[in-house]
């Protein structure tokens, strides 16, 4: 309460009292007395009890799906999103603007829509999803012809004397809907923006003469691209790839209806989560809910880190 | 004259030595575009065209059923409500954060931010856990014939759950670097704080204002995750525009559900418009002021 006063001596303007504990109220009703409910049901769980609703192997197989599709799905949106960020940055083109403004589509558009939207596309007679399927092993044979069986036998010998079919059976097919790849499709869409977006002001402020020095003093492009340019970039870079590694981990409404939800194969957590409300099994989903919890609030520590970091870098520069 | 020629020089050579070469160029961009391409814009011409893919028949029809027309309704409601809650909380959060110190100030931050750290089903879950059958409430609501569970009420306060760093987000950043001493000038020439806070703050905040609604209004209506824990899809009573899309595709019903997909779509545009005129806007302000 002391610092309260002195808090008002110092600024003279009116309505701190009922801002903040308008706030703080308003806090604790909508957001921290309803997470706070999710760890007390836990605690009523005994030990044994959490700890098997929490390691079940079809949960450990939804962990797995999970923090896979998203770290993999993070990677690409680094390398996409680095990529992106220096051509919206550095190039001209037609249409730059409408292009720079589109990239934070997966914010705006529904995950509903989205979800639907991928899976018509990479379903098996969707735009994409028939090229996909094409790709398979019998099509390759067809298109070889009739010198295939030769060509075949030269690549069993390349093989190491196996047959071809080993490495890649006449029923092989590229599935991406219902299939984990499908997964690994909608987390990559929903997490486009965030390295983008955590790359593109740092790349902007960049001065001119660091590169300018690099070049006349030898360096090629490539060279000043990676002991120049990107170390500045790292901070944002990573910060940008764990944003959307956290988005990744609890998404839901994009992956379901690409990802088929079959258990232990394509089925993630949070999908995991309704499945055991649906069948009244309040404990478990609660149970697996903390785990979910506990791993965005670590993440949510290692963002606030990472941006403390990247604005020392900047301020130190 | 020397210092003009040495300038000319090496504007020259500053731009061989930065710019890459046009291959690197045309490679980049072919595949930034490409990339893109088949993420966003491919995802976004496939709702259309699945959409209209009967022709304009049966997709103006999907908006006439009357299950169509109360989602519209029910999501309008869920809006109309959630984001006027969460306009006051940011305003008055940031007012206290941005022109007050006070202690804990990075952690009230902090928690501000959470639920964009939460998984939209565990945002459902949570009021389920308090107001479901089973919940802490459950009983007592239950003894009063109240509902919040698979009712309107649910709907609303996940999706206020969802929505809430939306505004304080944009305005705290904001108010920050605008500081206090326009506010100190308006009540020393008399102003009382209500006034100060009307004509002197609001206008400096406006555009970073509408900037956090309009955001908050999109994610608003297309929250689906929690929405479908709370909801309990009852047709026509409790479900909102991306739920009945859900049901829609769920009966193979494509091209209703595309259609109605794409008014969402339409909202994410308009959205994006709006977002890239408030940030257009607020840079020419920015580059006139400094």
């Amino acid at each position: 309460m002391i610092s309260f006063f002195s808090a008002k001596e110092q600024s003279a303007l009116p309505g701190f009292r009922i801002t903040l504990g308008y706030a703080v109220l308003y806090l604790s009703l909508i957001v921290l007395i309803p997470l706070s409910a999710a760890f007390l049901k836990t605690a009523t769980m005994t030990w044994p009890a959490f700890v098997h609703a929490v390691t079940s192997p079809r949960v450990l197989a939804s962990y797995r799906l999970t923090f896979g599709a998203s770290l993999i799905a993070a990677l690409i949106n680094t390398f996409f999103g680095l990529l992106i960020a220096w051509v919206l940055v550095r190039y001209r083109f037609p249409f730059k603007k409408i292009i720079d403004a589109s990239v934070d589509l997966p914010f705006a558009l529904p995950t509903a829509v989205a979800g639907i939207a991928l899976a018509a596309i990479y379903a098996p007679n969707g735009w994409i999803g028939r090229w996909l399927e094409l790709w398979n092993g019998s099509y390759l044979c067809k298109s070889l012809g009739t010198g295939s069986h030769a060509l075949l036998g030269k690549l069993s010998t390349w093989t190491g004397g196996h047959s071809l079919p080993a490495f890649l059976p006449s029923d092989f097919t590229i599935k991406a809907a219902y299939s984990p790849l499908g997964v690994l499709i909608a987390l990559t869409f929903i997490g486009l923006p965030f390295v983008v977006r955590t790359v593109q002001p740092v790349l902007e402020d960049l001065e001119q003469e660091l590169e300018e020095a690099a070049g006349s003093l030898g360096a090629n492009r490539w060279q000043t691209f990676r002991r120049v340019l990107l170390p500045p970039l790292y901070p944002s870079l990573l910060t940008g790839f764990t944003l959307a590694f956290a988005r990744a981990l609890g998404e839901y409404g994009s992956v379901v209806f690409i990802s088929g939800n079959m258990p232990m194969h394509t089925e993630i957590t949070p999908l995991l989560i309704i499945t055991k409300l649906e069948q009244y099994d309040y404990a478990g989903a609660t149970a697996i809910a903390v785990v979910m919890l506990v791993t965005s609030f670590a993440l949510l520590l290692v963002i606030n880190l990472l941006q403390k970091w990247s604005l020392q870098k900047l301020r130190g520069r | 004259m020397a210092g003009s020629i040495s300038r000319l020089n090496r504007s020259t050579t500053a731009r061989r030595v930065t710019q890459d070469p046009a291959w690197v160029r045309w490679i980049l961009i072919t595949v930034a575009l490409g990339f893109l391409g088949l993420f966003l814009f491919v995802p976004m011409a496939a709702v259309f065209a699945e959409g209209l893919r009967r022709g304009f028949g049966p997709y103006f029809d999907s908006f006439c059923n009357p299950d169509a027309i109360a989602a519209i309704r029910l999501t309008l409601l869920v809006a109309v409500i959630s984001v006027p809650f969460n306009l006051v909380f940011g305003v008055a959060a940031s007012w206290a954060i941005a022109k007050f110190q006070f202690p804990g100030k990075s952690l009230l931050i902090t928690l501000i931010d959470l639920p964009f750290a939460v998984s939209p089903v565990i945002s459902g879950l949570i009021f389920v856990l308090l107001f479901g059958l089973q919940g802490w409430f459950g009983p007592w609501l239950y003894e009063h014939d109240l509902k919040i569970i698979f009712a309107v009420p649910g709907i609303v306060l996940a999706t206020i759950f969802i929505t809430f760093p939306f505004v304080a987000r944009e305005l705290i950043p904001l108010m920050q670097s605008q500081g206090n001493d326009e506010e100190y000038a308006a009540l020393t020439l008399g102003a009382n704080g209500w006034q100060t806070f009307r004509r002197v703050t609001l206008p400096n905040i406006k555009w970073g204002l509408f900037y956090g609604v309009i955001l908050c209004n999109a994610r608003a209506m297309g929250e689906f995750g929690a929405v479908s824990v709370v909801s309990g899809h009852i047709r026509g009573k409790t479900n909102t525009i991306p739920l009945h899309v859900e049901i829609l595709y769920n009966e193979y019903n494509f091209v209703a559900a595309f259609a109605v997909a794409s008014l969402l779509t339409l909202l994410a545009l308009v959205t994006l418009a709006l977002k890239s005129f408030v940030e257009s806007r607020s840079h020419r302000i920015q580059r006139y002021e400094s």
